[in-house]
């Protein structure tokens, strides 16, 4: 299409309409710039962006496996490092990848303190394979692993906390991200590439697809995750928390009823203690994080 | 130099010389006293490398696949269950085409735990698309260093080689070993500059995904690549022998072959202790030699063939087995041998650490002499 800018990440990928994934790796790669070398694990963005001899990529792009992109990207660090060049290392990675079968590579590689930036897009379960639950999706959200049935509710535990066991690793920033909001999002990747050692940023991405809401509604639905509380904004400079988005929150099921992964806590019966548990996440999150605007009365 | 050295340091002595810019590694027995001796050139700038030191093996060689990729020569060390973790990295780095190069300290594989000698972990990756070179003695065990170094960058071959090399029995041992100096293998071995790297002045993308459209013919090209590398693997084995005296140009090599009735053919340390074998059963008056394999990927068919054409029988040593099958090396002579109807049978001897004495090895030529083998041999039975 003549019409279309060129970009880093570009145009041309098979990317599902509405996709929050490739928004994320349009934004991460706008902030981060030229000078970029990105690793990316196995997974949708990889898939959608890269069938041979196509790539959507216009920085240097690496592949490898599923679960070791940050072994790959503490390799190339060192390399670099050796050859005395100065381009950023950013991996890319879904949160199966960074949540599950990646931790391993992921604790070593922060422990031992490389210069390379860490995006998680987290679109909350495997959406390749075909939406199975991982370590971050939430609690009760059906997937084809955690499917709501006779005598489940769906997913049975809530996300893991990945940012905090980031920041007990002495990674110097860590941040969570919305792609509802991409000037915060490019801001604190900019923040992380120029923070020199292992930086961490979890980018809120849903996915249409695997959460079962139409493509022109991905935006506000990442909105809706951080007004009701369900996904906080927050950054973390050497493990101490210092800036957080503050809101005027809405109960989750605002939230919970957009998408089709909740839709058996309201159909065919209501299932008020399982929204209420949902709100009690929530509830936690806002007071963890002191997340709420106090309004006056009017 | 002819120096008195153990042959992990003799090894590391030799990575060294080859200027790894990343070493990344982890440390397993019989493996650990070549990464300590790397780390020790670093904390020492006897080395200019970046050495990681990973979580684990799979770690290991995906730093090497980063480094690899973005333009640096790229070492790692590892054996048995540290290769086994590293099997899915192994195809990968293959896939990749990135040269690098692993020094394989061979040890069986579990379960039972055995820290002991084979050669199955390396056997194991056979399909992985690596060069598999093997050692008899710590000396080549150095020299194939820089000879896999120099093949695995050809720019025609581009892909990853294993030196294998037993463990304990080569690693552990003190033996005279003529190490090269940095002058010599500066010369011998050109500076790694791959066409393609990662690189923010010119963008590529590495690793993508094929369709069956195209999968088919990547695996084809790698085939390729590797039977291709024998070219290669001949040419830089002689170039050494020109320069230092010691020609590695033939991927088999015969020990009094010539006019030999009976052939053994074997890989690494156990050649030695055949060819010592074969000089005490040539003085009773058998025409027995040895055909030692240095190459088992790409396996060298024609030439083994060749210097097999005139022999009565063969038998073949296997420090592996394919569970339910044979010993890998027998199913490969069996193969490079069909047409010509010899008969070769198969011996599995020395897993786990068994030792592998002179007199196993007169005890299998004597068994072959009667038909007999395609066995396990040297049973405990009173174990079983």
């Amino acid at each position: 299409m003549a019409d279309t800018v060129c970009e880093l990440f570009d145009c041309g990928h098979r990317a599902c309409g509405g996709c929050g994934a490739a928004l994320a790796a349009r934004l991460v790669t706008q902030a981060a710039g030229a000078d970029t070398i990105v690793v990316s694990s196995t997974g949708c963005m990889e898939v959608f962006s890269t069938p041979y001899p196509e790539t959507a990529w216009k920085v240097p792009w690496i592949h490898s496996l599923f679960e070791n992109a940050s072994a790959v990207a503490s390799g190339i660090e060192a390399a670099l490092k050796k050859q005395g060049r100065k381009e950023k290392v950013v991996i890319m990675a879904g949160d199966g990848a960074t949540f599950d079968i990646g931790m391993i590579c992921i604790s070593g590689a922060f422990e031992r303190g490389h210069d390379f930036t860490y995006i998680c897009y987290d679109n909350e379960a495997y959406m390749n394979t075909g939406i199975q639950r991982s370590g971050a999706t939430p609690y009760d959200a059906s997937t084809t692993t955690s499917p709501p049935g006779k005598c489940s509710f769906g997913n049975k535990r809530p996300k893991k906390d990945m940012p905090q066991i980031l920041a007990a690793h002495g990674a110097p920033y860590v941040a969570t991200a919305s792609i509802a909001y991409t000037a915060d999002l490019m801001q604190k990747v900019q923040k992380a590439i120029n923070t020199p050692g292992p930086c961490y940023v979890q980018v809120h991405a849903p996915c249409c697809t695997g959460w079962g809401f139409e493509g022109d509604q991905t935006l506000a639905v990442a909105k809706l995750a951080i007004e009701t509380g369900l996904w906080v904004n927050y950054e973390m400079i050497e493990g101490k928390l210092v800036k957080v988005k503050k809101v005027v929150r809405k109960p989750v099921e605002e939230y919970l009823k957009t998408q089709k992964r909740f839709r058996h806590l309201f159909k065919p019966t209501r299932r008020d203690a399982e929204i209420a548990t949902i709100q009690t996440i929530a509830d936690r999150n806002a007071e963890k994080y002191a997340i709420d605007i106090k309004l006056k009365k009017e | 130099m002819m120096q008195m050295i153990e042959g992990s340091h003799a090894v590391a002595e030799a990575v060294k010389f080859c200027r790894p810019q990343v070493i990344a590694a982890y440390p397993i027995t019989p493996q650990t006293h070549i990464v300590e001796a790397l780390a020790d050139f670093v904390a020492n700038c006897e080395l200019d490398a970046e050495y990681i030191t990973v979580e684990n093996e799979f770690s290991a060689l995906s730093a090497c696949i980063g480094a690899s990729a973005a333009g640096s020569r790229t070492y790692s060390a590892t054996t048995s269950q540290g290769l086994a973790l590293m099997f899915e990295v192994c195809f990968n780095v293959a896939g990749m085409r990135l040269p690098i190069v692993m020094s394989i300290a061979n040890r069986a594989l579990g379960a039972p735990l055995s820290i002991w000698n084979d050669q199955q972990d390396s056997i194991s990756l056979r399909d992985s698309g690596w060069l598999q070179f093997y050692a008899e003695d710590n000396q080549e065990a150095t020299d194939l260093h820089y000879i896999a170094y120099r093949v695995a960058e050809d720019p025609s071959v581009l892909l990853p080689a294993f030196v294998c090399f037993d463990g304990f029995i080569l690693s552990h041992t003190y033996e005279p070993t003529d190490l090269l100096t940095q002058e010599d293998v500066d010369k011998y071995l050109p500076k790694f500059t791959p066409k393609e790297r990662l690189d923010a002045a010119d963008p590529i993308s590495f690793g993508m995904y094929a369709t069956p459209d195209y999968y088919h013919e990547f695996r084809y090209d790698m085939d390729r690549a590797l039977k291709e590398s024998k070219a290669i693997i001949r040419e830089a084995g002689k170039e050494f022998g020109r320069m230092f005296n010691r020609d590695y140009s033939a991927m088999v090599e015969g020990y009094r072959l010539e006019d030999a009735d009976t052939a053994i053919v074997a890989m690494g340390s156990i050649c030695g202790t055949t060819k010592d074998a074969i000089d005490e059963i040539r003085e009773e008056g058998k025409k027995v030699g040895l055909l030692k394999v240095r190459v088992f990927r790409p396996f060298p068919s024609e030439n083994m063939a060749k210097a097999l054409a005139h022999v009565k029988r063969v038998a073949v040593l296997d420090k592996n087995v394919s569970l339910g099958a044979k010993g890998a090396l027998a199913l490969e002579v069996k193969d490079a041998l069909y047409s010509s109807g010899i008969p070769v049978k198969d011996y599995i001897i020395g897993l786990g650490g068994r030792d592998v004495r002179k007199k196993d090895i007169k005890a299998i030529v004597e068994l072959v002499e009667k038909g007999q083998g395609d066995i396990f041999y040297g049973l405990r039975r009173e174990v079983l």
